[in-house]
C-alpha cells in the first residue's frame, strides 16, 4: 500500500467493489462445543427435530431476505428435503452414529465432493452445504443458532461466510466483509454485489487483533488499525471512487462512445456464456472476442458439436443482431488441453499453437467449424483464427470451413460461412498485414507485446520490461490500424491495453476506433474515452 | 415399486439450455417438480453409467450436468408418463421462474 504508515496492509482477491472504515469483527463458525450422546431412537429425534429447527429457522431468512437470497437459501431447504440424502444419515445413526457425527460426515463427504469438482461455481456452492451442516450441528449443541451480535459498519472477517450468516447481519449501516478464504463466485459474493456490500477474498492469514480495518473492495486490500495517513489515503479513493463510479454509470446509459467526433465502437471479451449476465454488458456494441477454450475443459472431455452449436447459438440469441465474433479453439502455449494439445514441447509459447494445432488436428477443428457454420445462420457472427502467421494459414483455414458448409450444405442443413479475420498477436502477422485477405484484423495486444518484447507473460521477474506501451508495439498496432483504414478493413484490439484507462490515449492515437474489454472495464473506458474527447486528463 | 414386471416405462430426452448447466436453482426446481409425482423418476446425463434419483437435489447437483448436455429421463408408476412430459418441459424452456 502507499503511504508512510503504520497499520498492517493485506491483500486478497475482489469479490464485490466498495468501501468499508468501522470496527474489525473476527467471526468464526463457533461449533466446537460437546454434546451428550443419547440412544439410537433419542439420537434420530435429535436429528429429526434440528432439521425442522434448521428448516424453519431458513424459511425465516428466505422470507426477510426475498429476491436472489430467497432463491439460495431454497437450494438449503431442498438439501434439507433430500431423502436419498437424510435417510443415509438416519441409517448410519440406526449403525450407531452419534446425530451429530452421523450429521457432520455426511455433510462433509458432499462438501469435499463438491469441491473436487472441476468448475469454480460448484466449488462455490460447497459454503452453502457448510451453512447448512454447521446450522444443524449449532442447534444439535444446543446452541439455537443465536448468532454473535456484530456492530454496525463492521468489517466482519471470517475463513469463509455462509451466505445465510451474511443475511442474519445487519449491513443497513453500511460494512463490508473480509475472507480468509472464500471466491468470487459464491452465493454470498452474489449477495454482497446484490447489496452493494464491499467484499474481499482469499487474504490470507491474518492476526485475531485489530479494532479497527479499512475495506477496500476495488483494490482488494484490508488495512488493520490503520494510521491517520492510510485513513486519508483510504478516503480519498472512496471520494473519487463514488464520483468516477457515478458519472460512469450515467456515461454507460449514452449510446456510442466518441472521440474528437469519431465514433468509438466498445465491445466485450467474454470467457463463457454465463459472462453476459454481467448488469454492464447490455451496453456492449457487440462481442468482440468469444474464447471457446472453455467448452474443452468444462466437461473432461472433447465437445461434441451440438454442445458447442448450442453454446454459440446461445450467445448469438442474446446479442440480436449485434456482431459476435467467435475465436477458434486457441490452445496450447500456456493452455494445454489433455487430448489435443501436444506434450513435451520444448517452448510451447512458440509451439503448436492456436490455429498450428487445429490445422494439425483437422478432426477435432472440423466439429467445431461445423457448429459455427450451423450458427452463422442465426445472427451476426464473425470468426477469427487465433495465432496466425502467414497467410497460408488462413487460407487452409478458409478452404477447411468453406468444404465443411458446402457438406452441411450437401446435406441440406442450414449453414454458411461467415466472415473469416484474423488475430493479429505473431509480429509476423502485424509486419505482412498487407498479405492477409481477411475481412477483419483483431490484435491480441497480450500476446504480441510479449512476442515483440521477448518477455514471458507469466514471469513476474520481467514485469519492468513487459510494457505494451513499448514504442516497438505501439508501431505494430499502429502500422495494423492504418492498413485497416486504408483497406476499409475493420481493426480491433481484445488484449489487457484495451481495459487499460492508461493504454487509452496511445490506442486512440494509434488510429484504433474498436474495442473490446471485459464487461466489468466498459463503464470505465466508456468514461475515460469521454474525459478524453473533451480534453481532460486520465482523471 | 417396480417389483411389477410389466410395469410400463416412460423415457424422455432433453437438451440443457441454462446458460451455467444443472445449478443450484435449476436443481431445486427439477427436485421439486419430480417431487409432485408419485413415479419413481430417475435422470442421468447422456450415456452416464449411473441413473439418479431425480427428487434428491443432492445427487442431481452433483451430477454436473453442463449447458448444451442431453438429459435422459426415465420413470415408472401411475402418473410416469405426465412426470416425463412436466420435466421434460421445465428443461426445455430453461427452468422458467413460476414453474414449481
Amino acid at each position: 500500500m502507499q503511504g508512510g504508515a503504520a497499520g498492517l496492509a493485506y491483500r486478497g482477491r475482489t469479490a464485490s467493489i466498495g468501501f468499508a472504515h468501522g470496527p474489525f469483527v473476527r467471526v468464526d463458525a463457533g461449533t466446537n462445543g460437546a454434546r451428550v450422546v443419547g440412544n439410537l431412537a433419542e439420537e434420530a429425534l435429535a436429528l429429526r427435530a434440528a432439521i425442522d429447527k434448521a428448516s424453519g429457522q431458513i424459511a425465516d431468512l428466505a422470507e426477510i431476505a426475498g429476491g436472489e437470497a430467497a432463491q439460495i437459501l431454497e437450494f438449503q431447504v431442498a438439501l434439507l428435503e433430500d431423502e436419498d440424502l437424510v435417510e443415509a444419515i438416519f441409517a448410519s445413526i440406526g449403525e450407531g452414529d452419534a446425530a451429530d457425527v452421523a450429521w457432520r460426515t455426511a455433510l462433509d463427504a458432499q462438501i469435499a465432493d463438491y469441491n473436487a469438482a472441476p468448475d469454480e461455481y460448484l466449488q462455490a456452492r460447497s459454503s452453502d452445504l457448510a451453512d447448512l451442516r454447521d446450522r444443524v450441528i449449532n442447534i444439535l449443541r444446543g446452541g439455537g443458532g443465536q448468532p454473535q451480535a456484530i456492530p454496525s459498519g463492521a468489517v466482519v472477517c471470517a475463513e469463509d461466510l455462509p451466505p445465510s450468516r451474511f443475511l442474519e447481519i445487519d449491513w443497513s449501516g453500511g460494512g463490508g466483509l473480509a475472507l480468509l478464504g472464500g471466491s468470487p463466485t459464491s452465493h454470498v459474493a452474489m449477495l454482497a454485489r446484490a447489496r452493494g456490500i464491499p467484499m474481499v477474498v482469499q487474504l490470507g492469514a491474518i492476526p485475531d487483533a485489530g479494532a479497527t480495518a479499512l475495506l477496500d473492495g476495488e483494490g482488494a486490500t484490508l488495512e488493520l488499525d490503520p494510521s491517520a495517513e492510510q485513513v486519508r489515503l483510504f478516503e480519498k479513493r472512496h471520494e473519487s471512487h463514488r464520483k468516477s463510479r457515478a458519472s460512469a454509470r450515467a456515461i454507460l446509459r449514452r449510446p456510442t462512445a466518441s472521440w474528437r467526433g469519431e465514433p468509438i465502437k466498445l465491445f466485450i471479451n467474454i470467457q463463457r456464456v454465463a459472462d453476459l449476465d454481467h448488469a454492464d454488458a447490455q451496453y456492449a456494441d457487440g462481442i468482440g472476442l468469444m474464447r471457446t477454450e472453455f467448452l474443452l475443459t468444462e466437461r473432461g472431455a472433447l465437445p461434441d458439436e451440438e454442445t458447442q452449436f448450442q453454446a454459440y447459438d446461445a450467445v448469438l440469441r442474446w446479442a440480436a443482431r449485434r456482431p459476435v465474433t467467435i475465436r477458434t479453439f486457441d490452445a496450447g502455449g500456456d493452455k494445454p488441453v489433455s487430448g489435443f494439445t501436444l506434450d513435451g514441447e520444448a517452448n510451447p509459447f512458440l509451439g503448436v499453437r492456436g490455429l498450428r494445432l487445429c490445422l494439425a488436428r483437422p478432426e477435432i477443428f472440423a466439429v467445431q467449424l461445423r457448429a459455427l457454420a450451423r450458427a452463422a445462420v442465426r445472427g451476426n457472427l464473425k470468426v477469427m483464427f487465433p495465432m496466425v502467421t502467414s497467410a497460408d494459414e488462413l487460407e487452409a483455414g478458409r478452404q477447411l470451413f468453406a468444404d465443411i458448409v458446402q457438406r452441411l450444405q450437401a446435406d441440406g442443413v442450414a449453414a454458411m460461412l461467415p466472415e473469416l479475420g484474423i488475430m493479429v498477436e505473431v509480429p509476423a502477422a502485424a509486419l505482412a498485414i498487407r498479405s492477409f485477405k481477411a475481412a477483419f484484423f483483431s490484435i491480441g495486444s497480450n500476446d504480441l507485446a510479449q512476442y515483440v518484447l521477448a518477455c514471458d507473460r507469466s514471469n513476474g521477474a520481467l514485469a519492468p520490461l513487459m510494457d505494451p506501451l513499448h514504442p516497438a508495439v505501439l508501431e505494430l498496432i499502429a502500422r495494423t490500424a492504418e492498413h485497416g483504414r486504408r483497406a476499409g478493413i475493420s481493426v480491433s484490439l481484445c488484449g489487457d491495453m484495451a481495459g487499460d484507462p492508461r493504454c487509452l490515449p496511445a490506442l486512440l492515437n494509434c488510429g484504433l476506433r474498436e474495442l473490446s474489454v471485459n464487461a466489468s472495464a466498459l463503464a470505465q473506458i466508456k468514461q475515460t474515452i469521454d474525459r478524453l474527447s473533451s480534453g481532460g486528463s486520465l482523471g | 415399486m417396480l417389483d411389477k414386471a410389466d410395469e410400463q416405462i416412460f423415457t424422455g430426452n432433453v437438451r440443457l439450455v441454462h446458460a451455467v448447466g444443472m445449478h443450484a436453482r435449476p436443481a431445486v426446481k427439477l427436485t421439486k417438480l419430480a417431487k409432485k409425482f408419485q413415479a419413481q423418476i430417475s435422470v442421468r446425463v447422456e450415456g452416464a453409467p449411473e441413473w439418479i434419483n431425480a427428487k434428491g437435489v443432492a445427487k442431481i447437483m452433483a451430477m454436473r450436468a453442463a449447458h448444451g448436455s442431453t438429459i435422459e429421463i426415465k420413470a415408472s408408476g401411475s402418473d410416469a408418463e405426465a412426470a416425463v412430459a412436466a420435466l421434460v418441459e421445465l428443461i426445455a424452456t430453461d427452468f422458467p421462474d413460476g414453474a414449481p
